[in-house]
């Protein structure tokens, strides 16, 4: 059973949003998605500035045998994405939820309210393996 | 050892180059490479031992068992490469004047007409170089035939679930979106979920009949009348024509537009991946968009027509006219079987799958579609392998490389968990297929009693299993020198 | 039965076990209404004998030309030995190299080619080839748009002399996804890219400058200047280059002063026969920062179990397959056969070995010409711009008229421009290789000479009707 963490917001994409004070949330991908795609090879970021809506594809995470979009989780602005990913991707298969991808500054902070949380994923999770 | 680590300075194959260096004459300083590229400097003896040498760490069709689901890796007739390279045929410029290009054209000529007859389709060209190449073409062509009637709100491409990759990715090509359809149970594709994507914005549907999952779509005709009706085309990925060369034709089941894999179907060499040759056939509504160039022939004269005598075509796919010496090499494969050597290209592929896939649930496999007749090639899945004894079917792929067979096709198609799609062939006699059947029964007990034994296969070959994360992570894609 | 080993017992014992009792019961799936009847338009099976009478029949037919055709297709010498190895089982009937342990003949092979292909365009990285070289450039046209994240616009300026050919296959391939190309012309002296009108275009958004070198009129372009411009003005630079001539010309990664982003082009010369314009191969290599949006396949080296060094594909995630939809390109094989032989070839031949192939080439194709125009003097280079191996004649006379003589002859005199350039109406392209001997250029040039004085009498005779 895969580690979901109860201070974190889900989507049903596998995709986690953790609020860092300030507008701000740090995004990344579940214990559970990167079991599925196992040792991650590379990293591709979104670029600062970008603006994105709820849903938008935005990064990509790859395995060798996989390739996912990462979603953002929320509408808002790329404020600061994770470079050291460029050269570590390994480092979201070894603590996935330290390793954030991107930070969005939020639109609507009240949209973090219609994100999951650790137990609607966790049922999320076991209906999907099923 | 790498070629390059054979090389020393000064060393030469002396006999393959011209003596001396001539002078540039007229090629200003400005131009000229100041620093050579460090290629390898190896006699003619090393080298051809160094690739000899390699080549004895492939596995091929002309050393091993290959029943990689769907490749069709049959025999490639030597006769067809060496005729291929007749002085005439080898050398010929692609620009040679007409004169002196009636014995290639009118082969190519011969070869539309017999893939015309074997498709069941209007018209042929020859252009496409590689299946994924004919697609593209394909898709192509369907898009200009809605632009050329103002049709311009058809934007979605079908593509069932059990589709190859191209499907999807050639359609995007195209600036069209794929849209993926279910595939039920049984392995039909799902009518009700078809109909409900069927619309105004419907451009076509890509199909492979037989499909992925190695059996025949046995509503292909209804599916074919919905889609007409809704204004779409049919497109049929000739990936599995072998299933039913000379038994059925894609035409005849309502498709429009089609591509035939040459490098399987028609047995020209794989190459090591490549070069393959994707000729598209279309009823008579594409004709006018077909890639050029096409050959011609007037009852005198064979000839090119290019994008002056088709002004619809699509284009050109390619600098000349596509992979030709591939398409010699089918031509001569075709003259060899003749019509009734087609027929029975898919009756012993159906034959010898069927056979394998009764052979194999006989030894306690399982069929992923018991109940379904076996085309030319059948899925088993190792699921209850994997459950029970917690080998995979990649460990099992792996450890058949050890009993000198190559093994069948794994994690494809994507629906069936731990499968292996088997594809034997008609080239295949039937001891191959017993001593297939004895070592997958023969690794299973290996699994049983010693597990490890398939986990760490191959254990004899040049390599053991290679790091892939390692290779994706710390990429190392070229030679850098002894002390770099 | 050809190629079908079954024997009538061995049928009858498969059909058992299967349980059917023949093998049309096999396709009762198969909707009747469906099944095929004859097969009008086959023929019936010839014998290996047969067939071999009749391809060299063909063959005949189209032999005997003494070649000074290029167009980027190059008649060269292939060393006996690239084919006798490429054509071994092993290598020819191999599949793409999935499983790599039983792969690593090809896999080695292929880390080789990437090798030898970057070090001779002085580049990075390379892929393990695509189709051809016009295809291979519409790939890299798509792929400059991809990795161009500076520019917002889907615009590639592609010079008019660059093969029209080559011109035609990028249309065809890109137009499906909204990329306009955008023509820039030649300057009529030089034979040249216009560098004045390129200048129009500064401070526009394109997303990449193709560079062709050399171009397809055989004349060399200003490429440091071209690739500066396009870096300066924020397109990456794409060159389109015969691998043959980089033996002996200034490689791209070395163009203008940071290089080019992407070099690709026709791998023919490099070992492939002429064989009517294919097989061939396409090749590609990038700065290494691109390597993701690159297409293809890629080979990387790395260690098995054991630690011992080993090869496998890699970056497979990129590839249709497993990305479908969103794949950088829909392309699933490479030309893996040509490649084997195009190694084989710059092994044999080495960097020595190519420079001087190139040279020989270069000095028949001046021999050529200066027998060609010491013929008459309304016979002249077209343009002034330096060349390789190929160049551009002005013919006082009509140039399919002179080519069909010629061929008459068995001299393949070239590749009229006229169809693709009207502005070029009496202009012939030629080319000599290092395979063309003093023997065969005394040929073109007596039998060109015979053309001329057909056409002087056939002049004088209409001078003189008209004296009358």
């Amino acid at each position: 059973m895969s580690e979901i963490p109860d201070d974190l917001k889900y989507t049903s994409t596998h995709e986690w949003a953790r609020d860092e004070g300030d507008g701000i949330v740090a995004v990344g991908i579940t214990d559970h998605a990167q079991e599925l795609l196992g040792d991650l090879v590379y990293v591709e970021l979104p670029e600062t500035g970008t603006d994105l809506g709820a849903g938008a594809e935005c990064a990509v995470v790859e395995s060798v045998k996989a390739a996912a979009d990462v979603y953002s989780p929320l509408d808002g602005e790329v404020v600061e994405v994770n470079e050291s990913l460029a050269d570590s991707p390994e480092a979201i298969n070894e603590a996935p939820y330290e390793a954030w991808i991107f930070k969005l500054k939020m639109a609507d902070p009240a949209q973090l309210d219609n994100l999951m949380d650790a137990a609607a994923y966790a049922e999320a999770v076991e209906a999907e393996e099923h | 050892m790498l070629i390059f680590e054979h090389s020393r300075p000064g060393r030469r194959a002396q006999a393959q180059a011209p003596a001396d260096q001539a002078p540039l004459e007229g090629i200003p300083e400005a131009f000229r490479r100041r620093k050579r590229p460090r290629l390898p400097e190896v006699s003619e003896l090393q080298a051809v031992r160094h690739y000899t040498r390699l080549s004895q760490k492939n596995f091929s069709i002309d050393t091993q068992f290959y029943p990689l689901g769907s490749c069709t890796m049959k025999y490639n007739p030597r006769a067809c490469n060496s005729l291929a390279m007749l002085p005439g045929l080898v050398d010929r410029h692609p620009l040679a004047p007409e004169s002196h290009s009636q014995g290639f054209l009118s082969a190519m000529y011969d070869l539309q007409e017999i893939l015309k007859s074997v498709t069941g389709m209007a018209a042929v060209s020859l252009a496409p170089m590689a299946g994924a190449q004919g697609e593209f073409a394909g898709v192509a062509m369907i898009r200009a035939y809605h632009d050329a009637r103002g049709d311009h709100e058809r934007r979605e491409i079908l593509v069932p679930d059990a589709a190859h990759g191209t499907n999807p990715a050639s359609a995007v090509m195209c600036g069209y979106q794929a849209r993926e359809i279910p595939t039920l149970p049984s392995g039909d594709v799902d009518l009700e979920a078809l109909e409900a994507a069927l619309g105004p914005q419907t451009a076509g549907i890509m199909l492979t009949n037989p499909s992925t999952l190695g059996v025949f779509e046995r509503h292909i005709d209804t599916i074919a009348r919905m889609v007409h009706e809704a204004g779409g085309l049919l497109y049929y990925d000739g990936a599995n024509l072998n299933a039913i060369l000379g038994r059925v034709r894609p035409g005849d089941m309502g498709f429009d537009v089609i591509h035939v894999n040459l490098h399987k179907t028609f047995s020209t060499p794989h190459g090591g991946g490549g070069p393959g040759a994707g000729p598209v056939g279309v009823s008579e509504r594409l004709a006018p968009y077909l890639p050029v160039p096409l050959v011609d022939y007037d009852g005198h004269d064979y000839r090119l027509l290019t994008e002056r005598e088709r002004p619809d075509t699509i284009g050109r796919l390619s600098a000349f006219g596509g992979n030709a010496g591939i398409l010699l090499r089918a031509y001569i494969y075709a003259r060899m079987l003749g019509a009734e050597g087609m027929k029975r290209v898919a009756d012993f592929s159906t034959l010898n799958a069927n056979y394998l896939m009764k052979r194999m649930v006989e030894a306690g496999f399982t069929a992923a579609y018991p109940e379904r007749r076996a085309t030319h090639e059948f899925i088993i899945t190792l699921k209850p392998e994997a459950k029970a004894l917690g080998v995979s079917a990649m460990d099992f792929a792996k450890r058949l490389l050890d009993y000198d067979m190559h093994a069948p096709t794994t994690y494809f198609p994507l629906l069936v968990p731990e499968c292996f799609l088997i594809e034997p062939t008609e080239t295949e006699a039937k001891e191959a297929l017993d001593a297939f059947v004895e070592a997958m029964v023969k690794i299973r007990e290996e699994a049983e009693q010693a597990p490890e034994k398939v986990k760490g296969a191959p254990w004899n070959l040049p390599v053991r299993r290679l790091d892939d994360v390692r290779a994706a992570r710390q990429l190392d894609l070229k030679w850098q020198g002894e002390n770099r | 039965m050809p190629f079908i080993p079954h024997t009538e017992e061995e049928i009858r014992e498969m059909l058992e076990t299967i349980g059917v009792s023949s093998i049309d019961d096999l396709f009762d799936e198969i909707p009747e209404s469906l099944r095929a009847n004859t097969l009008e338009g086959v023929g019936p099976a010839l014998s290996e004998m047969e067939i071999t009478r009749l391809m060299q029949e063909k063959a005949r037919q189209d032999s005997g030309g003494i070649c000074f055709i290029g167009a980027g297709a190059y008649d060269h010498h292939v060393p006996a030995a690239v084919w006798q190895i490429a054509t071994r089982g092993e290598f020819y009937t191999a599949y793409t190299p999935y499983q790599a342990e039983a792969s690593q003949g090809t896999l080695q092979l292929l880390y080789e080619y990437q090798t030898m292909m970057a070090e001779l365009m002085a580049m990075e990285v390379s892929n393990a080839s695509l189709y051809d070289g016009a295809s291979a450039l519409a790939e890299a046209v798509l792929m400059a748009v991809r990795a161009n994240r500076k520019s917002k616009s889907k615009r590639v300026l592609v010079p008019r002399s660059l093969h029209p050919a080559y011109r035609g296959t990028v249309h065809t391939i890109v137009r499906n996804q909204g990329i306009e190309l955008v023509e820039l012309p030649f300057d009529d002296t030089t034979g040249q890219t216009d560098l004045d009108a390129l200048e129009t275009h500064a401070g526009s958004d394109f997303a990449a400058l193709v560079i062709p070198q050399p171009n397809f009129f055989g004349v060399l372009e200003p490429v440091d200047q071209l690739t500066d411009w396009a870096h300066r003005n924020g397109l990456l630079a794409i060159a389109v280059v015969n691998p043959l001539a980089m033996a002996v010309l200034q490689p791209p990664g070395e163009w203008g002063e940071k290089g080019v982003d992407i070099a690709c082009g026709d791998g023919q010369p490099l070992g492939a026969p002429l064989s009517s314009g294919g097989p061939y191969f396409g090749f590609m290599t990038c700065r290494k920062q691109h390597v993701r949006q690159m297409p293809g396949r890629i080979i990387g080296r790395t260690v098995d179990l054991d630690g011992k060094p080993g090869f496998a594909l890699t970056l497979q995630a990129r590839e249709q397959h497993i990305r479908r939809s969103k794949a950088t390109s829909n392309i699933c094989t490479n030309q893996g056969l040509m490649v084997t032989a195009a190694t084989i070839h710059m092994a044999l031949l080495g960097a020595d070995g190519l420079a001087r192939v190139a040279g020989a080439c270069h000095a028949n194709l001046n021999a050529l010409v200066g027998k060609l125009t010491a013929l008459d003097e309304e016979i002249a280079p077209r343009f002034s711009g330096p060349v390789f191996h190929e160049r551009v004649l002005r013919l006082p006379m009509e140039v399919p008229q002179v080519l069909r003589t010629l061929a008459a002859h068995n001299i393949l005199g070239g590749h009229h421009l006229g169809g693709d350039y009207p502005e070029l109406e009496n202009c012939l392209l030629v080319c000599a290789t290092e395979t063309r001997t003093p023997d065969d250029l005394e040929k073109y040039a007596q039998n060109l000479q015979r053309v001329l004085a057909t056409r002087r009498q056939g002049a004088c005779a209409t001078m003189a009707r008209i004296d009358l």
